[in-house]
């Protein structure tokens, strides 16, 4: 057993070496030392929990088993989940740091002595307030991120879910929570508690249900927030330092994730929040549109031709190569340019796919460098000097209406500058609009060849005609 | 007079959101998906009240109410955590550059 004082001081030294985690992600090199740095910081926090009780009886050889069991199966789901499935991955495992936050705060409730927080039903009330907020948020983290993982996952529509009222309703049940709090630190009463946390439960499936599939960044990345902050909640109720820095390192991680993802869709934290974009009521205007406009549209052959013949090509791939499973089919494409002579590299627009960064994890996973991928603002002013701008399953963040049509519910959105290339090819299944639902003009533009098809099967194609 | 223990936790809480802003902005763009998966994982090190509720019963009554939930908590981080470091590590160990494997 170890006293108070030198476990705090553990404490402290496994979340500094959360924060050295975080750090080391700055650069590719020094991640995975980062990753090193984390899992000493959880391994010091679990050993340093076991000292700190020194209750070495029976029920601590229940506690490794379920360690065991959890980490079995969280190893088996890490090492075989395909990356294309890291989205709702990422939002399952936010659900369950959620439900386990949930539980540690009814375990404490149920019974604050061994938390030394007071007694069932005389409870501190700081400690009161702290754990049930933490409950409340863990709880709308829980259902929240299992909506998304449903979403994500596609056994539920990515369509937002609206009704009338369900804004009011949101604001009534988020009110209620607050007095329902308030009342609990009066009272003490277990039902109470458990009717927070039921409300939590509820709001955090309505809070999501209205966001639709396009906006899924910044939903996952929401919930890495909150569950951070369930985290902290419960750290200050525990008051364990460990959890109190990685809440708010987590917390803020997410909130800024949400910042950037927010803004490289230019659109307002709030108005993704309350949904409903994409659900869209231009339909038939659209369709009008369409009818008129020519569209070139092209084969693989043309495509090779094309590619073969230019000097510099850029690769803008989106979530339909996610979908289409084609990052392996293009790293076999780009080989091929290369071995002619052909300078290759890759735009990422912010937006690009299910949740941040994740284009790059699959480029990655494609064996591709990471130093020839590059970021919005590093490559847009290349297009104009590029031979062949290759689309391949992204859609929205390359449409030029979103910096010539106020009109657009796109626009101001930064969006990579690919009609500035001698030619553009697109790689994509049919003329239907994306998440946004609006036209893309770059459709009908003169140096456009479309090219219709399932992406990994173009790709494929187009490989066979390179040689 | 005494400050309050309350008091030197926020303030660790708070310099912790101001330490996770400027380390959060310099991660580099992408990288954002194994920061997500990691921030998982680390956030995880709740696991730390799942074995005190957990222990909290004694010998005799392993499983009482409260014991249960901690039990179930430490299933539920566990996954999180082995699963959270773990597929992070397998993203970054994918990340190579130019010369490290091609050609």
């Amino acid at each position: 057993m170890i006293s108070a004082n030198l476990a705090a001081i553990f404490y402290l030294v496994s979340g500094i070496l959360f924060i050295l985690a975080l750090r080391g992600l700055s650069s590719p090199d020094t991640s995975r030392q980062g990753n090193y740095f984390g899992i000493a910081g959880m391994i010091i926090a679990i050993v340093v929990t076991f000292l700190s009780i020194g209750n070495f009886s029976t029920s601590l050889v229940y506690v490794i088993i379920f360690l065991i069991i959890g980490g079995a199966i969280g190893a088996f789901i890490a090492f075989k989940i395909p990356m294309t499935a890291m989205p709702e991955l990422v939002a399952g495992f936010h659900s369950l740091v959620g439900l386990a936050a949930v539980f540690v705060a009814i375990a404490a409730f149920l019974n604050p002595a061994a938390f030394n927080l007071g007694n069932v039903g005389d409870i501190k009330l700081a400690s009161l307030i702290e754990m049930s907020i933490g409950a409340a948020v863990g709880a709308i983290t829980f259902s929240g991120s299992i909506i998304a993982f449903l979403k994500l996952r596609g056994i539920m529509s990515g369509a937002p879910i609206t009704f009338s009222g369900q804004h009011i309703l949101n604001l009534i049940l988020g009110i209620g929570i607050f007095v329902l709090i308030f009342y609990l630190c009066k009272t003490q009463s277990t039902n109470i508690f458990w009717t927070v946390i039921i409300i939590s439960f509820l709001v955090g499936v309505l809070l999501i249900i209205p966001i639709g599939g396009a906006d899924m960044p910044v939903v996952i990345s929401m919930l890495n927030s909150y569950s951070g902050w369930a985290a902290a909640g419960i750290g200050f109720t525990l008051e364990n330092t460990a959890l109190i820095i990685t809440g708010a390192l987590v917390g803020s991680s997410g909130a800024i994730l949400s910042y950037i993802m927010c803004k490289a869709m230019n659109r307002s934290f709030v108005s993704v929040i309350l949904g409903g974009f994409g659900a869209d009521n231009s339909a038939d205007d659209k369709k009008e549109k369409k009818d008129q406009k020519p569209v070139k549209s092209g084969n693989a052959e043309d495509a090779a031709f094309l590619m073969k013949n230019a000097s510099s090509v850029i690769i803008v791939p989106g979530y339909g190569m996610a979908v289409a499973q084609a990052q392996h089919a293009l790293r076999e494409m780009v080989d091929k340019l290369k071995k002619n002579d052909i300078k290759v590299t890759y735009a990422i627009h912010p937006v690009a796919g299910r949740m941040p960064g994740h284009m790059n994890v699959l480029l990655a996973e494609a064996n591709v460098p990471y130093d020839e991928v590059f970021e919005l603002e590093d490559i847009n002013n290349d297009f104009a000097n590029s031979d062949v701008a290759f689309v391949i399953g992204a859609n929205d963040v390359t449409n030029p209406v979103a910096k010539t049509d106020p009109k657009s519910p796109i626009f101001g959105m930064p969006v990579l500058d690919v009609e500035k290339c001698k030619s553009v090819l697109f790689v994509k299944r049919s003329l239907s609009p994306g998440y946004a639902g609006i036209d893309n003009e770059l459709f009908y533009k003169d140096n456009t060849l479309m090219l219709f098809a399932d992406a990994k099967k173009m790709t494929e194609d187009i490989v066979k005609n390179l040689d | 007079m005494e400050i309050d223990p309350f008091i030197f936790r926020s303030s660790i809480f708070i310099l912790s959101i101001f330490i996770g802003y400027y380390v959060v902005w310099s991660v580099t763009p992408s990288l954002h998906t194994p920061l997500m998966s990691v921030t998982n994982a680390i956030s995880s090190v709740i696991i730390v009240g799942a074995i005190i509720a957990a222990l909290a019963g004694n010998s005799e009554s392993i499983f009482n109410t409260s014991s249960f939930f901690g039990f179930i908590a430490i299933i539920l981080a566990a996954i999180n955590i082995f699963g959270g470091f773990l597929v992070t590590q397998r993203m970054l160990q994918m990340y190579k550059k130019k010369k490290d494997k091609k050609k």
